[in-house]
């Protein structure tokens, strides 16, 4: 067993208002420099709908993630043997266009206009160039399914239902939308580290953040046509590629990353989980359906003795197995099964797991009325809006029992928390639905106190890797001083 | 004296402003070593460019290695005609392949805004010497033929003699203008190299092809934590 401590992610779909507060956060932080600007580390993308950079999951196109034929692992983008030939111009590497021109207006337009009958208007024009540009697209302008006709339509997720069912998510009457925020996934199996002829990228040890390291990174560009999520980005102007880093300066000051931190419907949570890095390779030889139950596989209980031996033979430090024992996103992934990774049969393993929305239908309209007092509010799972099919291809690698499940337990926390404090659902009812949604009382409980009372310290479990803290566990502050007096990291010596 | 000054001080100098700038550089400015890509901001017209372009200078560029290192091989590989025919022409074809890709490269920065945008006055001076120590090559192969012998006999003895520090231009003195041109031009190239964005040669990854596939980089030793609580 090589037990490693990750931090894992987990984003509760149903909370997430799409205010995009999150995206602006980070841009602010992180991205709001030259060869930056088109990049959004965070972005909150309407489903269905086509995404960012347009139909990123269509991998068909962008050759991301790892294929299998059951026996190995190979990138489909540029593998070892196929890098070498293609150096000079990768083949599968997204340009601007796919993600978007970023601009800014002129608005010196706006003081210098002559005195006249009009509005003075600022023109849009390129932060690239400085030249006017004709805007035709940006991010998030399929934002509440804006355009469906171009962006929902075109979702590639779409292909695996009925064309009766494609119908119904097309009409726009009928249409169902959820909010889909992504960042980079820090996965277990990353395909972007693997990808990196330089190996500039890693993923750091303690705690699983992967991270390109600037000076190594020679712009040879495998990682963006690498990641199937395309959440490594090129910095055009520095040459240099960039990621999502996590907010690491952040969290080793004890603080949530900006998005997290900045979240308005406390959709997100954060804390570590143990996992064993020797089960990937074999878990990531699955057929797709049974992806996430491997994924989970490979996710330790920090509560097992056995595990507890392990990780401290392993060098994780007890404070941080403590930790993981507090992780809400170990009870949201391994415990109560209700997080799930998206796109799993990309086969890089992503640590951020996704509660699938609930989505019930709320209202009915009978004519000119609006009923908004329907039953169907605690109906059956199968009449929500959104096809499981779809969410399950979102979710579970085509394993639409995985998200059955996760919906499933969440309706029946529902139907018990109505029990418990309206109480016009009969304990019988109450019970039997939770029975059916293998789930106890008690976990109703705890899953309805994470999911709608949780304080910051609940949604985010930090675990103690603070720098100095990490320095202890290598050397006795005190071995050190004595060693090495202050301020050095090695010892002074006359050279 | 001038020929002197040409070949048999300025490559020492090249040299040693090539070593010098190089490993500083890398020491002390390592961010700035980078193949500095544009495919993300023009995809079509690159790969015309800079496919043809490397394909064919690394072909070229092997050629010239070839005859410093194993002159011996190539004069008797040379020694029967068609076999010297076959390597000249297809050295000609490479150059050929290469001026074409180093025209699209240089047309392609001309033309998209974007790539405009990240063109340096570095990239045209690396462009214009290039353009014309391939056009110099390509002359001194059609007009001064079956080069592969006399780079042989006559440039991999003056370049033994500089790498042995009693440089001897009496090898090349004799020859025509034009080889002269494209050797003085290659010592300006080398010694432009170090300040540009060529310093990506020195960096080709060839350990990805031996390296593990993830890479994990532990802050702390695994085997010496301490457990303090
Ligand atoms: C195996 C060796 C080499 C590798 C792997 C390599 C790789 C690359 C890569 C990835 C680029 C960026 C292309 C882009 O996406 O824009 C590039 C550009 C360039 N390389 Fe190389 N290169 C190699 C050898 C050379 C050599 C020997 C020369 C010339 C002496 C050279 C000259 C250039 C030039 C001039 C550019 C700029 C092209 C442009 O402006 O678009 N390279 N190289
Ligand atoms: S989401 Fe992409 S960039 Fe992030 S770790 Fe996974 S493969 Fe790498
Ligand atoms: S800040 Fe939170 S609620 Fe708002 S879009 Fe981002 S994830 Fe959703």
């Amino acid at each position: 067993m090589d037990v490693r401590s990750q931090i894992s992610l987990v984003f509760h779909l149903d909370k997430c208002i799409g205010c995009h507060t999150c995206s602006v956060a980070c841009k602010n932080v992180w991205t709001d420099r030259e060869g930056t600007d088109y990049m959004w580390w965070n972005n909150v993308e309407t489903k269905p709908g086509t995404g960012y950079p347009t139909k990123w999951e269509d991998q068909e196109a962008y050759k991301g993630g790892w294929k299998t034929d059951g026996k190995d692992l190979e990138l489909r983008s540029t593998s070892k043997r196929k890098i070498v030939p293609n150096i000079f111009h990768n083949p599968s590497q997204p340009s601007l266009d796919d993600y978007y021109e970023p601009w800014t207006y002129d608005y010196s337009e706006l003081f210098n206009a002559p005195e006249g009958d009009d509005q003075p208007v600022a023109r849009p024009i390129s932060m690239i160039t400085g030249e006017p540009l004709e805007i035709e697209a940006g991010p998030n302008w399929d934002d509440d399914l804006g355009g469906s006709e171009v962006y929902a339509a075109n979702d590639t997720n779409l292909d695996v239902l009925s064309e009766e069912q494609q119908q119904q998510m097309k009409a726009i009457e009928r249409m169902v939308m959820f909010y889909l925020p992504r960042i980079c996934n820090h996965c277990l199996n990353p395909a972007c580290v693997a990808s990196c002829p330089s190996g500039a990228m890693y993923k750091r040890g303690e705690d699983g953040i992967v991270l390109i390291n600037q000076d190594r990174c020679r712009a040879w560009r495998s990682c963006i046509s690498a990641c199937p999520y395309k959440k490594t980005y090129y910095n055009w102007s520095t040459g240099k590629s960039e990621k999502c880093i996590l907010c690491f300066p952040r969290l080793e000051a004890g603080e949530a990353p900006a998005c997290f931190h900045s979240c308005v419907g406390r959709i997100r949570y954060l804390g570590n989980v143990l996992y064993d890095a020797d089960l990937i390779k074999e878990a990531a030889l699955c057929p797709d359906d049974e992806l996430v139950e491997a994924q989970r596989r490979t996710i330790l209980d920090p509560n097992d003795p056995t595990v507890v031996e392990a990780a401290t033979r392993c060098g994780i430090p007890e404070a941080v197995i403590d930790s993981a024992r507090k992780s809400p996103a170990y009870r949201f992934a391994k415990e109560w099964k209700l997080g799930l990774p998206l796109h799993v049969e990309y086969r890089t393993f992503p640590m951020l797991f996704y509660v699938p929305p609930l989505l019930p239908v709320m209202s009915i309209s009978e004519g000119d009325l609006v009923r908004s007092d329907v039953d169907e509010l605690f109906a059956e799972i199968e009449k929500a809006r959104a096809p499981i099919g779809y969410l399950g291809k979102l979710f579970a690698g085509g394993n639409e029992g995985k998200v059955r499940y996760a919906l499933r337990k969440q309706l029946a926390v529902r139907v018990w928390r109505r029990h418990v404090t309206v109480g016009d659902v009969g304990l019988e009812a109450a019970t039997q639905a939770l029975i059916e949604a293998d789930c106890s009382p008690e976990e109703a409980d705890e899953i309805y106190k994470l999911t709608a009372l949780s304080t910051w310290e609940d949604r985010f479990v930090i675990p103690p890797f603070q720098r100095e803290m990490a320095m202890e566990m290598i050397t006795d502050p005190h071995e050190h001083r004595s060693a090495a007096g202050f301020g050095f990291r090695d010892a002074p010596r006359r050279s | 004296m001038n020929e002197f000054v040409l070949f048999g001080v300025l490559p020492y100098v090249v040299m040693v402003v090539f070593f010098i700038v190089t490993i500083q550089r890398y020491r002390l400015k390592a961010f700035s070593y980078s193949s500095l890509s544009s495919q993300f901001l023009e995809n079509q017209h690159h790969f015309w460019g800079s496919v043809p372009f490397h394909y064919g200078i690394l072909v070229v560029l092997f050629g010239h290695v070839l005859g410093f290192l194993a002159p011996k091989t190539i004069l008797s590989w040379n020694a029967e005609p068609a076999r010297l025919m076959l390597l000249e022409v297809t050295g000609i074809a490479f150059a050929v392949l290469t001026l074409v890709g180093l025209a699209n490269i240089m047309i392609r920065r001309c033309t998209s805004a974007l790539t405009r945008r990240v063109t340096t006055r570095g990239d045209w001076i690396v462009y214009a010497l290039l353009l014309v120590q391939v056009l110099t090559g390509i002359g001194v192969a059609v007009f001064h033929g079956w080069g592969s012998s006399w780079f042989a006999t006559n440039l991999t003895p003056w370049l033994w003699s500089l790498v042995k520090l009693s440089p001897d231009v009496s090898f090349v003195a004799p020859l025509p203008f034009m080889v002269k041109a494209h050797i003085v031009n290659a010592f300006l190239l080398i010694g432009f190299f170090p300040f540009t964005r060529l310093v990506h040669i020195l960096v080709v990854p060839n350990p990805y092809l031996w390296r593990r596939t993830q890479v994990v980089i532990w802050n702390w030793d695994r085997t010496k934590i301490h457990n303090h609580d």
